[in-house]
């Protein structure tokens, strides 16, 4: 029996009544593993994992965490089941310090200070800088923050969200390096990528979504052989050449 | 010269603390709110109320503290006021702002906000009549600051001024020494990542109001101290108000205290050229300046 | 009987004039999405340049140029333009409350220059000395009004023509463009800026000449016409008609026209001799909750929009229609 810590059931979700974006979508993450969503463009990568957190409607399906339900939870309550996202882009408050951005992140920590040192002891970088505003940092120092914030809510799951999305080939391979380690100790990561070679490298399981729908889904070694794969993308691309 | 630029500071000084609140809501729910200045109102009448019902308690409390015209009573009034005023506040969004808000665009707000304000004024009219009124009837006499030139200060407008200092200086530690502060300032640059982050955006905008209004609150009771409380201040003060926050850069609430001393200082200034009838042209002459020269204000950002 | 039916004839002009001027911001506002917080300056622009370019000379200020009445009302519409075409170049490119915010301003300012330049505007004492046109022709009893008023209607009837025509032109569907969707519009190639501020300015011109009217209609304007609760007025003739109908929009200041003068004369028979003072009040605070009361519960106005307005991220028939 799989330990699953996230189960989307059937879900069907979208930003307006009657266009859904997703449709019956069912996807499960297992503990301590990193699973992948990949897809075409517009295939609702994204918006799977903002309706996984109270971000889009959903008008149809289960969404249970650790076994309970959190189907119409606010966003800012999903931290407090464990639960912690990292968006795309503007995924920092700029305008704040490095420090100050922590400990916004921080202030319903039972231990800040300890957990403080610890994500300073994690990212020594951002230890460095933790006077400068966020705006200043680069992109990948900018997607550690990122991570850094998330991580603060000591949650057991976290939601990114093409975290590699314009670094540098080796900030990408750092940030999803970082993210492979992490479910190292215990946490378990679902992650949307476009990425898709370098992320399959390092996922346990991957999900392909394509036009709001799941395709194909397996363990991420199998798929990286599976023909399939090349037809969801290449089909894809060839009807919107047409 | 002098003297004007002495009232200036005065009169900048509870500019200031108007447009604080103003620049914040106007930032946090993007919309010009043309009612924030009768909540000066609310606060001074509010005020006015504890004042009288604190001096019919204790006589104790009527007498005067020092050289000011001003009483126990009404010291802890502007407390309460305060804490009145930002109820207020909260309860005007909650009741017709935000469900303005969900039926309509961003501008149906900025309309809302018109009526509000007319209803606001004309009740406050109906309930404590139309003419002005004072805290104290007596005659407080000015210091002579200097003989030539010729420069007075009255005691209250000092404390008025010190006073308002003091709040600004408690907000500036409030805003980059808290986390409070970091959340009020994380959901005005981002409020989708401030939820994200556990922060709750409907306590946070409670939050805006009741510091607007509190501030609100204890601007208008210094207005009241300097000149006297009548039900049309609000409508006086909205558009100095108001270009206080622009020539600040709207959202940036040290720019909306730098623009309420800079239009308080240029109003009285500009008496010394313009008959002083002219004066309530004045904020209107600066916000079109700053348009022209740099729309975003000293300290705001683009942002569409 | 009589005197009732001259003083219907009385009522219907002035909701006449104030129909054409809801009708101006109904372009603003109902087709372009452009929040005007200072009518009362344009409306005010029309009536001074008007009554200052066609009156006669008088000794405590400028003016008394005499004009042919025509030019003299084209003139004030012209000074009502001028002034928006200011604002509207100074704020149209910001965000969108710093026109509400400055068009809010110019009316603060209009009112105060009126009230103080006494060289120009006969300061609060107002501009006397005008003498409405054909005057000598008809007099100035029964028959004048009457004329009078099928004149405003004739100009009401022309506005209203204009503004149907120009709705349905490709001017009108740019505008509704620009209000639906700005960045498609731009991406069309189309100036929203220079559309707005074209937009702006042709209602600021028509409600000019609702002020022109207004001004010629009582021969006399004086800053007690340009307080801001004129603009609210008109704004809620504007929000009870349905903003983008323009028949509504018409409806609207009767009916709130209508409703003003009722409850003043309601108030002046029944309310006690103390309250008297307070019918102001009464009043503002009445305008104020229809306002309010209209946003809440039927912001879509009395008489909605007829046309299918678009919401965003939904594919209506509207790209077909076009």
């Amino acid at each position: 029996m799989p330990d699953a810590v996230l189960t989307v059931d059937a879900v069907t979700a979208g930003y307006v009544p009657d266009l859904p974006i997703l449709r019956s979508v069912t996807l499960t993450a297992e503990r301590g593993k990193l699973t992948v969503i990949i897809g075409p463009n517009g295939a609702g990568k994204s918006t799977l994992i903002k309706a996984v957190y109270g971000l889009v409607p959903i008008s149809d399906g289960i969404i249970t965490a650790d076994g309970k339900g959190i189907l119409g939870l606010s966003p800012d309550r999903m931290t407090s089941v464990g639960i912690a996202y990292v968006p795309q882009s503007d995924n920092v408050f700029r305008t704040l310090t490095i420090r100050q951005n922590l400990d916004l992140a921080l202030q319903k920590h039972a231990r800040a200070d300890e957990k403080l040192s610890e994500l300073y002891a994690r990212f020594p970088v951002l230890a460095d800088k933790q006077r400068d505003r966020a705006g200043s940092l680069s992109g990948g120092q900018r997607q550690f923050l990122a991570v850094a914030m998330a991580l603060a809510a000591d949650p057991g799951l976290i939601l990114m969200d093409e975290p590699s999305a314009g670094l540098s080939p080796k900030a990408a391979e750092e940030v999803l390096d970082h993210a492979k380690q992490l479910t190292g100790q215990g946490v378990t990561i679902l992650l949307v990528e476009q990425n898709v070679k370098q992320a399959l490298k390092r996922a346990d399981h991957c999900y392909v979504l394509a036009e709001g729908r799941n395709q194909i889904d397996g363990p991420a070694a199998d798929l990286l052989q599976d023909p399939a794969l090349g037809r969801i993308y290449l089909g894809r691309e060839r009807r919107a050449q047409a | 010269m002098i003297q004007h630029l002495v009232d200036g500071i005065l009169v900048g000084s509870f500019l200031s603390l108007g447009a604080i609140g103003l620049t914040m809501a106007m930032h946090i729910l993007r919309f010009a709110n043309f009612s924030h200045a009768e909540l000066l109102s609310i606060g001074a009448y509010c005020a006015l109320v504890f004042d009288k019902v604190f001096e019919s308690l204790s006589p104790v409390l009527a007498t005067k503290i020092g050289p000011l015209s001003m009483t126990g009573a009404l010291a802890i009034s502007i407390i309460l006021s305060m804490a009145a005023t930002g109820l207020s506040a909260v309860l005007i969004d909650r009741f017709i702002f935000q469900r303005v808000r969900q039926k309509g665009e961003e501008l149906s707000m900025v309309f809302a906000s018109f009526g509000m304000a007319l209803i606001i004024r004309n009740v406050i009219g109906l309930i404590f009549g139309l003419s002005g009124e004072l805290y104290s009837n007596e005659i407080a006499f000015a210091m002579v600051l200097s003989r030539d030139p010729l420069l007075l200060v009255k005691p209250d407008q000092v404390f008025v001024l010190i006073a308002a200092l003091v709040l600004m200086f408690a907000l500036h530690v409030v805003l980059s020494r808290t986390t409070f502060g970091y959340s009020l300032r994380a959901v005005a640059e981002n409020p989708r990542l401030a939820q994200v982050h556990g922060i709750n955006l409907k306590r946070m905008i409670a939050a805006v109001w009741v510091i607007g209004g509190g501030l609100g609150a204890v601007a208008g009771i210094f207005y009241g101290l300097s000149f006297q409380i009548t039900p049309v201040m609000g409508r006086d003060l909205v558009l100095p108000i108001f270009a206080a926050t622009i020539v600040g850069g709207i959202g940036s609430v040290y720019g909306a205290v730098l623009g309420g001393f800079i239009v308080g200082i240029a109003s009285n200034l500009a008496l010394v050229i313009l008959p002083s009838g002219y004066s309530p042209s004045v904020p209107f002459l600066m916000i079109l300046a700053v348009l022209l020269v740099r729309p975003n204000g000293l300290f705001g950002e683009a942002r569409a | 009987m009589i005197g009732f039916i001259s003083y219907l004839v009385f009522f219907s002009t002035v909701a006449a004039i104030l129909a054409i001027a809801v009708l101006g911001l109904n372009l603003q506002w109902g087709n372009t999405g452009l929040f005007n917080g200072g009518i009362v300056a344009s409306f005010g622009a029309g009536a001074y340049g008007t009554l200052i370019l066609g009156g006669t000379p008088q000794d405590g200020h400028l003016g008394g140029f005499e004009l042919f009445y025509p030019l003299a009302l084209a003139g004030g519409m012209a000074f009502a333009g001028g002034l928006a075409w200011v604002v509207g170049r100074l704020t149209l490119r910001l965000r969108h409350d710093y026109l509400a915010i400055a068009t809010f301003g110019v009316a603060v300012a209009f009112e105060n220059v009126m009230r103080n330049a006494t060289g120009v505007t006969g300061g609060a004492q107002g501009i006397r000395g005008f003498e409405r046109p054909l005057q000598n022709l008809l007099g100035s009893g029964f028959s004048y009004n009457l004329v009078f008023l099928v004149a405003v209607l004739a100009f009401l009837a022309l506005v209203y023509v204009f503004l149907e025509r120009l709705t349905v032109s490709p001017f009108g569907r740019l505008l509704r463009a620009i209000r639906e969707d700005e960045t498609a519009a731009r991406s069309l190639g189309k100036s929203p800026d220079r559309v707005r501020l074209a937009a702006f300015v042709t209602g600021s011109v028509i409600i000019g000449l609702a002020g022109g009217l207004y001004g010629t209609f009582y021969a006399f304007v004086s800053p007690q016409d340009v307080l801001p609760i004129l603009t609210f007025q008109i704004w809620a003739m504007l929000i009870v008609g349905g903003a983008g109908n323009n028949r509504g929009a018409m409806a609207g200041a009767f009916l709130i026209w209508g409703a003003w003068t009722f409850s003043g004369w309601a108030l002046s028979r029944f309310a006690p001799v103390e309250a008297q003072l307070y019918t102001g009040s009464i009043q503002f605070v009445l305008i104020g909750m229809v306002i309010v009361g209209m946003l809440l519960w039927r912001p879509q106005g009395l008489f909605p929009e007829r046309l299918v307005v678009s919401q965003p991220g939904v594919d209506t028939g509207n790209k077909q229609r076009d």
